[in-house]
């Protein structure tokens, strides 16, 4: 196990006090150290948003992207040098809303990247707007009647999706996702852990006394990661009982990069590069002729 | 006697699936394997099936820079192809056709067309065996009908057709025998042109703008490329998927255009020599991607092959009507490079220079082109895609060895004399930084929209802009010093304006050229003394409002003192600037 201070770097952190967010860069933190994971072995990625900021916060190399655009971003990195491990952090309206396109796509692809999503169905960083993952009837500054659609739910989009691995942590519990995060990224393929995480200023709904009292977790209730109809069912329970844990898991599916010819050698980015050689040259010439 | 030898254009037309492309392209092999020189191009439309195509086969005894109006031979296949493009036949020209198809014979011979019908099909199939070789029987009977050597057609047929086996090989040389035996019998004899084989026959190459780019690409070590389909960009994709086992090369098709600049600054930022490609459309996704990797100092290629917008636009024809919008796209100010090559060549130095250039300064390099460059092809010789002998030049990027001495910690956004940080790749213990898309300091993180911050790094990024220019290259001069015309164009536009000078020169009016490849940032200290020393200035643009022209204007203060524009979606052509001058009056 590594130090966990290995990690720490002295960037001030800008989150308020008892933000959600707190306790998921210590679980990420703690994964890593115990994973002896080192910083120069992992590669974050993250877009905007509050959580967003989480990378700045530690000492590893990071990307902080652009707003939902995270995943293809780490995707490109991945293929690129796929020796790295690779994990993103991205938000609800991040990960979900503005970069569901990209969310939903690489669920079939199945590279290995862990995704942590800090979910506390609010928009923080812009003050207080309804996000996708907000419940139906929740009041913010652009939904004053109550939002009217009904609630995203990654957990049942990404099993549906293709992901084999799909998680739901809870940031008032690190030791727990810590756990999560240590799974997702010895999980040879993508993974999802959704946090759910509150937002102490703008969501008045979700606390942390919220969850405390209906979280509970799968691998204390006899639930089976490997029963895709199972976790289906688990991750539409949602009110009095709100589970948590490894919803689905299957081991032996190839990853994307596993699959990419080009890869068979080794990571492309840090290949020597050379000029083709007379005969390499010659035979892409000669298909002209 | 034929009144002309070699000197002529063929077009061939119909609707996709009939073998416009490949029997246009076989026959420009056989014209090119006599040592003619060529010049081709082809337009497609956005349709799996039906639709008009054409691929345009120019022909001459000397190297030719651009396709000319006008249209010596036409072969058509469908009724559609008659009335488009039977108006573009010159007088005296000829129409060849399957005697079968329907199409209003008087319209075609009041303009002084011939009307050459032949029963194609039926020769294909009584003698082959199959309708399907009726475009071999078309091309043997073009090869009778312009009395070119049989023998070049029979050896594209075996070249061609050798993977499908002998028995087709000898099917469709039959056909083409027969094919060419009716044509020459019947119609060589009123046909006016002629095509010779030549007696220097040098291996050359026949290769359109969009494999240039892709084989320049490969040749600069190209390791990953994403892209989402989009005409005309996408054979660039397919080429590098095609080629992907072979050159080591990540291809990825994404969900959209966003995933795919995100997928190459991602790789960018990881290692690996990367780029995209796509069409207005698809770059005006990817700006705000283009922003970030501005800011985070990522190299990443962009290929942007024009088409006619706004918006979905016409989708397969040419313009080049997206110069200022690749000069400025995406918010806030930063480096980037903008270069359009002219030509097969241009493109694949153009590529090659761009991954040298996007590692040197850190920034995205876009390469413009159109529709016009995409498919046109000329013939070059090996020696001229000199692919072994290319120079990589990965700029300030740290080794292994120099990261384990490094004295203090990395930092990525290093303020420096030339505004280039010495980048180091993910991965290495004394590297370990992070990148950006905020404001940051020297080690990537975000301030706090510190003022001296701001002043600094913000500073430290326009210095490399300041600086790129002393690597980009003015304008080649193309004709005689001191000329009392001056045409100015950019990419595509090349060969058109080479040859309107050398048809200028020859009537007597002293014209020259100058043609950009490099464009942004405006090469102003070598281009600024050739622009104000021309008497008359004419800026030739496939666009509405001469947007070099604009640009121009702002760099150097001089102003066009006339505009050729083309925007119907049709490529520029000697013969339109020489007519749009004449109606100006700009020439005696």
């Amino acid at each position: 196990m590594l130090d966990v201070k290995t990690y720490n770097n002295p960037i001030k952190v800008t989150w308020c006090p008892g933000c959600g967010d707190y306790g998921i860069l210590n679980a990420v933190k703690s994964a890593l150290a115990q994973l002896e994971i080192h910083p120069h072995e992992v590669l974050f990625f993250s877009g905007i948003g509050c959580g967003s900021k989480l990378p700045d916060y530690m000492n590893a190399n990071a990307f902080t992207t652009i707003h939902g655009r995270s995943l293809p971003i780490a995707m490109g990195a991945k293929l690129a040098n796929p020796a790295l491990h690779v994990i993103c952090i991205t938000g609800d309206g991040d990960g979900y809303g503005i970069g569901g396109n990209h969310f939903i796509n690489i669920l079939r692809r199945n590279p290995h990247i862990v995704h942590i999503a800090e979910n506390n169905m609010v928009y923080g960083l812009t003050k207080g707007q309804y996000a996708p993952t907000s419940e139906r009837g929740f009041v913010t500054s652009t939904t004053p009647e109550g939002s009217i659609e009904i609630a995203f739910n990654p957990l049942t989009t990404a099993i549906n999706g293709g992901a084999t691995m799909v998680a739901r942590g809870f940031s008032g519990d690190p030791k727990h996702l810590a756990k999560l995060i240590m799974a997702a990224i010895q999980h040879h393929g993508y993974s999802l852990v959704d946090v759910l995480q509150p937002c102490v200023i703008y969501n008045k709904v979700n606390t942390y006394d919220y969850y405390r009292e209906r979280v509970y977790k799968l691998e204390e209730a006899g639930h089976d990661p490997t029963n895709r109809d199972a976790a289906m069912a688990r991750a539409h329970e949602w009110g009095e009982k709100i589970p948590i844990g490894i919803f689905y898991q299957v081991s032996g599916e190839p990853t994307y990069e596993d699959q990419v010819p080009a890869l068979k050698a080794g990571p492309v980015a840090t290949r020597p590069l050379a000029p083709l050689g007379a005969q390499q040259a010659d035979a892409l010439r000669r298909e002209f002729f | 006697m034929a009144k002309h030898v070699n000197d002529m254009t063929i077009r061939l037309a119909g609707e996709a699936g009939q073998g416009v492309e490949s029997g246009g392209a076989g026959f420009a092999q056989a014209l090119s394997h006599g040592g003619l020189w060529l010049h081709n191009f082809s337009e497609y439309m956005s349709r799996i099936r039906g639709g008009l195509n054409f691929f345009q086969i120019r022909v001459s005894d000397h190297p030719l820079w651009s396709h000319t109006e006008g249209v010596h031979i036409l072969v058509a296949f469908s009724p559609d192809a008659v009335t488009d493009y039977g108006p573009h036949i010159v007088r005296g020209g000829a129409l060849l056709f399957d005697d079968t198809l329907k199409f209003d014979h008087d319209a075609v011979t009041r303009r002084g067309t011939q009307l050459y019908g032949m029963p194609l099909a039926k020769i294909a199939q009584d003698i082959g065996g199959n309708k399907i070789m009726m475009n071999t029987c078309a091309l043997g009977a073009l090869a009778g009908i312009v009395e070119y050597p049989f023998e070049f057609v029979a050896d594209v047929i075996k070249k061609n057709f050798a993977r499908k086996g002998d028995e087709v090989v000898q099917g469709n040389l039959k056909v083409a025998e027969e094919g060419y035996r009716v044509g020459r019998e019947k119609y060589a004899a009123p046909f006016d042109w002629k095509v010779a084989p030549l007696a220097a026959r040098p291996d050359r190459m026949l290769i359109n703008g969009n494999q240039a780019l892709s084989v320049g690409a490969i040749a600069a070590g190209c390791r990953f490329m994403a892209g989402y389909p989009m005409t005309p960009a996408s054979s660039i994709l397919e080429f590098m998927a095609s080629h992907a086992k072979k050159y080591d090369i990540v291809v990825k098709q994404t969900e959209d255009e966003i995933a795919a600049i995100c997928g190459v600054i991602g790789a960018g930022y990881a290692g690996a020599r990367a780029m995209t490609a796509t069409s207005g459309g698809g770059f005006s996704l990817m700006a705000e991607a283009l922003g970030l990797a501005g800011m985070a100092e990522v190299p990443i290629v962009i290929v942007e092959a024009q088409r006619p917008g706004p918006s979905t636009g016409m989708p397969t024809k040419t313009e080049q009507g997206d110069l200022l919008f690749a000069l400025f796209a995406s918010q806030g100010e930063f480096p980037r490079i903008v270069l359009a090559p002219g030509t097969q060549e241009e493109c694949f130095h153009t590529a090659v220079r761009a991954f040298n250039l996007a590692e040197k300064w850190q920034c995205p390099v876009i390469i413009m082109t159109d529709f016009y460059l995409t498919t046109m092809m000329r013939p070059l010789l090996p020696s001229e895609l000199p692919i072994e002998k290319v120079t990589i030049d990965r700029g300030e990027l740290l080794t292994p060895e120099e990261l384990d001495r490094l004295p203090g910690p990395y930092l990525r956004y290093k303020d420096t004399p030339t505004g280039i940080s010495p980048r180091a790749l993910p991965g290495h213990a004394k590297a370990v930084h992070q990148a950006c898309s905020d404001e940051h300091d020297e080690y990537g993180h975000f301030e706090d929209e510190d003022s001296a911050n701001r002043l600094r790094m913000a500073g430290k990024r326009m210095r490399k802009f300041h600086n790129i220019v002393e690597d980009l290259r003015g304008p080649t001069i193309y004709g005689p010093e001191r000329a009392e015309l001056t045409l100015m164009g950019w990419g595509s536009s090349y060969g058109a304006m080479r040859e309107a000078v050398d048809l200028l020169n020859a009537r007597g009016t002293r014209a020259n050229l100058l043609h950009f490849v490099d464009i942004w940032p405006f090469p102003d200290a070598k281009a600024a003394p050739l622009i104000e020393a021309a008497r008359e200035l004419v800026a030739v643009e496939s666009n509405q409002t001469g947007q070099f022209a604009h640009l121009v204007r702002a760099m150097t203060g001089r102003r066009a003192d006339r505009l050729v524009l083309r925007w119907d979606g049709r490529p520029m052509s000697p013969e339109y600037i020489l007519t749009k001058l004449e109606e100006a009056k700009v020439h005696a």
